[in-house]
């Protein structure tokens, strides 16, 4: 049986919501109480959009800099882990036991060690050395130099920050990628095993069988689950400002250490996180319902 | 007797499933333009049977050669025979997420390396040859079952093979749409094409068929031609099984 949810307020609501709102306001006076604390609330919008003096514009500050750097960094990684952790689902799902097992212990020591160990491991092994390796430092300066970098500054910010971004970027994707790994096989195994036959017995070669047949239905179906990653990987990009990528994070420690409004920063830090990811989980549940026409 | 070797050999096949013994030693022939008709209580390998044809189950001993391709590792070799070899589901199998044309379609297109205009025409003759020329734009699942199977059909013949395999293509039907498939199956029958069908429906057996093969744990019991096998089989197992199916 469903029971259809109450619109209308009940007396037990209003007698909730006053709890609430008390337990709230006590908690405030005992702050403001015991802390001293003088708040400057209307000091943050200036953080966030400033007005430049000399270029007579309004400009990013420092907390939506680091708004816009999470963003790309988001956007980046999300898609560089769904590359890999596509790759990954399909190992897992391989008849080679070498490639299942090298997939397996990948996922197992992401998912038994602490993401913040794991960011500084994957940073001091992984992406330091690539970004050595590539040479990525002296290359990055030298776009730096140049006189039109309006394109790479809209795709990378700050180019002299840019193996930094990198690094970031790897270091979230590597951490997702065995997460986007289990839900994409998810995916794979619950594609039944006819529709790999019936593939086969056309002719088709194990490529075509995974890109064509298994890999379309698979993704479509676990579309709910990555969108629910997507937006978790926007928060566990804070995580990334330990190894000082200058995402919302970051400069909000850098905001509070240069002003010492701990409590409006931190608060308005909190508020840019919600929204976004509130936002994009308003926006999946929108497409999630609008792709219901299409039959299966 | 004609010389032609037989487009379809097993020697000797065994098959287990781990220490369960499936097939045990098979021996079956099927000349070209021969129909063939494979019967026999559940379990009795019939399915895994006419996998191993097109190496949807590996064998475990014998020889399996299709049109003189001898099976084996070689996934080449495994590609051309599934090319040269269709294949008609229980349960359909057809691809849901695209449209009736493009399941004909995708095989031509990549597994031929045909052009899309190419591939649409040959599509839609199948179609018109399985009488649904009209459901090229839906997609499988606002179909019935019956017109399903017919697709399904017409896919593995938009590969223009040369044998066509059925594995109980009309269990999954509900009874009144079993009648146009097994007519579109009649109609490829007439039409010369090398068939291997493990089907109950034994009037489609006794109209088309050149051939029964009756099995039983395992193991092919009886080879005969239909009038034989109807009117007298040599086997009790064959005849407690006919008198079964009957019946109803
Ligand atoms: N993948 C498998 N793993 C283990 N055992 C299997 C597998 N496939 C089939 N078998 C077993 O092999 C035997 C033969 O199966 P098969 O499907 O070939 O029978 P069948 O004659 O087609 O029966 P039905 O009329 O029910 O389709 C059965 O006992 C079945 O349990
Ligand atoms: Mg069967």
């Amino acid at each position: 049986m469903r029971r259809t949810k109450r619109r209308s307020l009940h007396w037990l609501d209003y007698l909730i919501a006053a709890v609430v709102v008390a337990f709230i306001a006590v908690i405030w006076l005992r702050i403001s109480g015991t802390l001293n604390y003088k708040w400057q609330w209307e000091r943050i919008p200036n953080y966030i959009l400033r007005w430049d003096e000399a270029d007579g514009r309004w400009v990013a500050n420092l907390l939506l800099q680091g708004l816009i750097t999470t963003i790309r960094i988001a956007i980046y990684s999300g898609i560089l882990a769904l590359i890999l952790g596509t790759l990954l689902g399909i190992a897992r799902t391989s008849t080679n036991l070498v490639i299942r097992m090298l997939a397996r212990t990948y996922l197992e020591v992401l998912r038994n060690i602490p993401p913040v160990v794991v960011v500084f491991i994957f940073f001091f092994f992984l992406s330091q050395q690539l970004i050595a390796v590539l040479n990525m430092e002296t290359w990055a300066r030298g776009i730096a130099r140049q006189d039109d970098i309006a394109v790479w500054e809209f795709f990378f910010g700050d180019m002299r920050r840019f193996p930094s971004l990198i690094s970031g970027v790897i270091v979230l994707a590597l951490f997702e990628s065995a997460f986007v790994g289990e839900i994409v096989r998810a995916g794979i195994q619950s594609i039944p095993r006819g529709q790999r036959e019936a593939a086969r017995s056309i002719g088709m070669s194990w490529t075509d069988e995974m890109r064509f047949i298994v890999m379309p239905q698979a993704l479509r179906k676990v579309l709910p689950p990555l969108s629910n990653q997507f937006i978790s990987l926007v928060k566990d990009s804070s995580i990334i400002s330990l190894i000082s990528v200058q995402e919302l994070t970051y400069k909000t420690v850098e905001l509070v250490a240069s002003t010492r409004m701990i409590f409006e920063a931190w608060i308005a830090t909190a508020c840019l996180y919600f929204i976004l990811c509130f936002g994009l989980s308003l926006l999946f549940r929108r497409l999630e319902t609008g792709g219901k026409h299409k039959p299966r | 007797m004609t010389a032609a070797p037989p487009i379809i050999e097993l020697c000797h096949v065994d098959k287990y499933f781990g220490p369960f013994q499936a097939l045990t030693d098979i021996n079956f022939a099927v000349r070209q333009g021969e129909r063939v008709v494979v019967c026999g209580p559940s379990g009795s390998g019939k399915s895994t049977m006419i996998r191993c044809i097109n190496r949807l189950e590996e064998h475990d001993a014998g020889t399996i050669t299709v049109d003189g391709i001898l099976l084996g590792d070689d996934t080449k070799d495994i590609r051309a025979v599934r090319q040269d070899v269709g294949m008609v589901f229980q349960q359909f199998n057809l691809f849901p997420h695209l449209t009736v044309l493009e399941n004909l379609t995708i095989g031509p297109i990549r597994v031929r390396k045909m052009d899309k205009a190419a591939a649409e025409a040959l599509g839609r003759k199948y179609l018109d040859r399985v009488h649904i020329p009209e459901q090229a734009d839906k997609f499988p699942s606002q179909l019935s079952g019956g017109q399903q199977q017919r697709v399904a059909i017409a896919r593995s013949l938009c590969m223009e093979p040369k044998i066509m395999l059925f594995d109980e293509p009309t269990s999954a039907l509900d009874p009144e749409m079993i009648s146009e498939v097994l007519e579109a199956m009649v109609e490829l029958a007439n039409s010369g094409m090398t068939m291997v069908c493990v089907t109950h429906e034994m009037g489609f057996a006794r109209r088309v068929a050149d051939k029964m093969v009756f099995m039983e744990a395992g193991r092919i019991v009886e080879t005969a031609p239909p009038g034989e096998f109807f009117t007298a089989p040599k086997s009790d197992r064959a005849r407690m099984f006919l008198d079964q199916i009957l019946e109803h």
